[in-house]
């Protein structure tokens, strides 16, 4: 019996073409320096300044020596109290925000938006110094402010004290990156077809509770995506530390956050030199955290969400 | 044809190019004296290179947090600069045990230079240089002169009376008694404890005593200066905890402040900003003590770069930096960087000479933390900024930073396990 040959499909090259830029740049600038990072981890400087393989001995400094492994922790818990503070105010206050400008009534929507979101395109730098200015005793904008209120009993130098500064300059950011949040859902209200509202106002639901009831659920994937990139940037900030409260992450390491601590540990700090493999094994140790935490906001989370096509 | 004639004529002069760099070498300097750049540009570069043809000087600084790191990965990759301005102690050190720094032992000009000058850039047996000595800052009180006349103050010399001064400011009520903030953090370790401190560890005493284990930082000695500091706080202004450096400087400068600790390097700045008279006073000694201290911190010293290719030119800049014309120079370019030669120096800051008189009534003695007892991790002078301020702040008790500290050390320094 004749057997139908089948055709060898022929090697679709343009494939390969067509993605070796992208894959050739990723691996060169992120994938190669990524594995350089985990392997430094595992050396150890010797005797005379030579790289000596030490297995996991880093890890085990990082999380056994009560030193290294209390200003880990202290850092990780800053840095999830740094990530909560965003979570529980940045992002109800950006969608709130979206939600109030996406309503047809509101006038001055533009000038509104731009202004908000003006800061998030601003420098760490000035933010921090500008920051540091409203709230410094001595010439800040707040105390005097504060006072003409008849409030300035509450004034307190926050940046200063142990159980406020991390708070203060997670509001601090917060302020800054709320305009992010706020563009992504609003963009996602605009997206959501006047058919479907049109629908709901049939059904007599108006007002609030067709925000509640119609448009939150069809924003939840974009809320999702919100929060993860809350979550990354979170774990990966460092500058507004550094820039307002210096390498030691002042007031007695109450700021200290993942990034400020691999900083001083990576590249040292005035007599302290730098040692790059407990750096690396602080490098590794948060990009373990990160992915953690984003395999779980994958696996568990985004399969669960229910995506609906207009 | 006209192609042919280009070509040799280009070859021609990039030949002529090549020759003329061979004869002029310009050494770039690595130095984290930023705030001095006018001062290298306009007046240490033209006096050098006027008396020194072929050798011109190229000073680039950066940022003074940045320096040590930015160096150490600069001299790694073989692209640090010709001239490497030291830091103090181990961090220079380290670069000479790599082979990083030149030994520079053999230089004529070492001969003008103190034992204790050398100790900053000298191996731990001192029979190796590496740096030359170049300047050295010294602490004490800077105080606004038109508050103490107008509240009939004196110049405080005790313990006693230094308080007393502030309780009289304070009780005025017209100005905040002392200009200082934690902020920052190290002004609190800098400032505060290495100033007075040196009265009550004795200075250069109680500092080998450390070294050697003889003493712990749990001892009164070491103690008592946090004692002083926690007394310190009353008389900050209001919201001194997040008050920062320069927040402590425009206080100060701007007449709101009556006392300012201060390092010598302030009055180059001061005499810019602020607009009334100023003089100064030593850390006042505790009762029942004779004699005095100063904290006269060996600062700044300048190296040459091992695998510079300009070693002959280097050398000779360096024994430039070794005459008596540069330390004048230098002295009175910036002043409150007080040279470490024998030179004969003359000052015409009255301010600064001030400070340099003390050099003659007191000990001078470095800072207690630089020299040996910062190899490790943890690193006892950055703890020590955040013990210093903790105790300001009222977060840790005087006794508790000492044993902080102690136990710091004692997790890695041999001699105090």
């Amino acid at each position: 019996m004749p057997t139908a040959r089948t055709p060898r499909r022929p090697i679709r090259w343009h494939i390969a073409v067509f993605l070796a830029p992208a894959v050739l740049i990723y691996t060169a600038i992120m994938i190669i320096p990524l594995f350089g990072t985990l392997n430094l981890s595992l050396f150890t400087r010797g005797e005379g300044g030579t790289r000596e393989f030490n297995g996991l001995a880093n890890f085990a400094t990082l999380f056994g020596d009560p030193r290294w492994s209390g200003a880990f922790w202290n850092a990780t818990w800053n840095n999830l109290w740094f990530f909560i503070i965003h979570m529980l105010v940045q992002n109800p206050i950006g969608i709130a925000l979206a939600a109030i400008l996406s309503s047809p009534r509101l006038r001055f929507a533009a000038f509104y938006r731009t202004a908000i979101f003006i800061p998030a395109i601003l420098s760490f730098v000035i933010v921090g110094f500008v920051w540091k200015l409203i709230l410094s005793p001595l010439w800040g904008v707040a105390p005097t402010f504060m006072d003409t209120l008849g409030i300035g009993n509450w004034f307190a130098p926050w940046l200063g004290l142990e159980r406020s500064a991390l708070t203060t300059l997670a509001l601090i950011s917060v302020w800054q990156f709320v305009g992010i949040p706020l563009m992504l859902i609003y963009a996602a209200l605009l997206s959501i077809p006047d058919e479907v509202l049109e629908a709901a106002e049939m059904d007599g639901i108006t007002g609030a509770s067709q925000f509640w009831k119609i448009k939150l659920p069809l924003i939840l994937p974009t809320i999702g995506i919100i929060s993860i990139l809350t979550f990354v940037g979170n774990f990966n900030a460092f500058d507004l530390i550094y820039v307002t409260q210096g390498a030691l992450a002042g007031p007695n390491y109450a700021t200290d956050i993942l990034g400020s601590f691999l900083f001083r540990t990576f590249f040292g700090f005035q007599l302290q030199l730098g040692d790059p493999h407990m750096g690396a094994t602080v490098a590794t140790v948060m990009f373990f955290i990160i992915l953690a935490g984003v395999s779980l906001y994958l696996f568990g989370v985004q399969t669960r969400l229910r995506r609906y096509q207009f | 044809m006209t192609t042919r004639k280009t070509l040799i004529l280009t070859t021609a002069i990039a030949l002529c190019a090549t020759g003329t760099v061979a004869q002029d070498v310009t050494l770039t300097i690595e130095s984290w004296r930023n705030d001095d750049i006018t001062i290298w540009r306009n007046q240490i570069i033209p006096a050098f290179e006027a008396a020194h043809d072929g050798i011109s000087l190229d000073f680039q600084p950066m940022a003074p947090a940045q320096y040590n790191s930015a160096l150490n990965s600069k001299l790694d990759a073989g692209t640090a600069g010709d001239i490497i301005t030291c830091r103090a102690f181990d961090a220079s050190l380290q670069l000479f045990e790599r082979g990083q720094l030149a030994d520079l032992t053999d230089l004529d000009g070492m001969a003008n230079y103190s034992d204790v000058a050398r100790s900053a850039w000298s191996t731990d047996d001192g029979a190796q240089t590496f740096c030359v000595p170049v300047a050295s800052v010294i602490h004490g009180f800077i105080y606004n002169a038109e508050i103490f006349a107008e509240l009939g103050l004196e110049v405080p010399t005790t313990e006693d009376e230094f308080f007393a001064v502030l309780d009289a400011i304070e009780a005025d009520g017209s100005y905040i008694p002392m200009a200082m903030g934690i902020n920052d953090q190290w002004e609190a370790a800098t400032m505060g404890y290495a100033n007075i401190g040196v009265n009550f560890w004795n200075g250069e005493d109680g500092r080998a005593a450390l070294i050697a284990g003889e003493s712990r930082l749990t001892d009164d000695a070491w103690v008592e200066p946090f004692r002083q500091l926690a007394r310190w706080s009353t008389y900050l202004g209001r919201g001194f905890e997040s008050q920062s450096y320069p927040d402590s400087q425009n206080l100060f400068t701007l007449g709101r402040a009556a006392i300012y600790p201060a390092g010598s390097w302030e009055i180059a700045g001061f005499r810019e900003q602020a607009d009334f008279e100023m003089g100064a006073f030593p850390p006042p000694v505790p009762a029942g003590t004779d004699g005095c201290f100063i904290s006269d911190h060996t600062d700044m010293g300048i190296g040459l770069n091992a695998a510079s290719p300009n070693q002959e030119a280097g050398r000779i800049f360096l024994e430039w930096l070794s005459s008596d014309e540069f330390a004048n120079l230098f002295a009175n370019a910036v002043p409150g960087f007080f040279p470490l030669s024998s030179a004969e120096v003359t000052l015409e800051d009255p301010l600064a000479q001030e400070f340099l008189g003390w050099r003659e009534q007191c000990e001078s003695t470095i800072r207690p933390f630089h020299q040996i007892v910062s190899r490790g991790t943890p690193n006892l002078s950055n703890e020590s900024w955040t013990a210093a301020a903790n105790v300001m702040r009222g977060t840790w008790t005087p006794e508790e930073a000492g044993e902080a500290l102690q136990s710091g050390l004692s997790s890695w320094y041999e001699p105090h396990q």
